[in-house]
């Protein structure tokens, strides 16, 4: 089970680091796919299957293309994927700024005993001893889910409905040409 | 020292969430500091999956329900920002950051 965590995230977290620091951005873009993909792999390993095909339709089928589009559509000429090096500074002030965050998160987390939040009954899961953590594991079947959208959250999921039309109206409008010309064609 | 899984994947998470964080920060190209902010969001979305699945017992799909919303907020941010790129760019005629830096059109 944990060797199984330790590769998602190394694939995941390789894939990001070297997808943030190309300078071509179609590659950039396609290795961020395989990161978002690594992530919906963590998902099925932690058990929520719904959310990792979520964040398959999602990251990988949606979101993926409007970057591609978007990449796309900003670049002037055909072989203008390839940007200009950013300032050393700036990258190594930045590097600086993350690892001191990181280091901060990691002192955080390893300070913290999370034992009393373990659910009562259940010790904290020996690794390598094939005790499946799969019993303790809370179960949300999609029946589950889609009752539970319907009755406990079913105010959220109208204002999500309301959020999402509205954000693709202004994406559209945002995006729409505005010359004099374009404004007569438009109804 | 042994880690139990929850301490694994905090430490992946903010793994990711720092790596999106240096990305954010350091690229001067729009859309890669976008898709920065996006890796954050998803680092975020995987605590929440982290302790649904090993934190105390509530309501059995709470954190899939939070993550779930999240993850239809983060498109919608998406949408949005990607818009915003592409406007920027047609005023501009470029997306590096530091020559987007006029309000007026």
């Amino acid at each position: 089970m944990t060797a199984a965590l330790v590769l998602i995230a190394v694939f995941t977290l390789a894939t990001a680091a070297v997808a943030l620091s190309l300078r071509n951005l179609i590659h950039s873009a396609l290795l961020l796919i395989a990161s978002w993909f690594g992530i919906a792999a963590f998902y099925l390993w932690a058990g929520a299957e719904f959310v990792a095909f979520a964040q398959v339709l999602v990251y990988v089928g949606a979101v993926s293309m409007v970057v591609l589009f978007a990449v796309l559509l900003t670049r002037r000429s055909r072989a203008d994927t390839v940007i200009a090096p950013d300032s050393v500074a700036r990258a190594i002030s930045a590097v600086i700024t993350g690892i001191a965050v990181f280091g901060v998160l990691v002192a955080a987390i390893l300070k913290t005993s999370f034992a009393r939040l373990s659910p009562a009954g259940v010790p904290p899961l020996p690794s390598g001893t094939g005790v499946s953590p799969v019993i303790s594991a809370p179960t949300a079947t999609v029946r589950d889910i889609g009752m539970q959208l319907m009755s406990t959250h079913a105010a959220a999921l109208l204002i999500i409905g309301i959020l999402l039309t509205v954000a693709l109206l202004g994406a559209v409008v945002l995006a729409a040409q505005d010359g004099p010309e374009s404004k007569q064609e438009s109804p | 020292m042994s880690l139990d899984p929850l301490h694994l994947c905090l430490l992946f998470s903010s793994a990711l969430f720092c790596l999106g964080l240096i990305g954010a920060l350091a690229r001067s190209n729009t859309i890669l500091v976008l898709l920065g902010i996006e890796l954050m969001l998803n680092a975020a979305n995987l605590n929440f999956i982290a302790f649904w699945r090993y934190g105390p017992v509530t309501s059995p799909a709470t954190g899939v329900m939070f993550v779930i919303f999240s993850i239809a907020v983060a498109a919608a941010e998406a949408a949005v920002g990607l818009a915003l790129i592409i406007a920027v760019y047609r005023h501009q005629k470029n997306i590096r950051l530091q020559e987007a830096n006029r309000l007026k059109g």
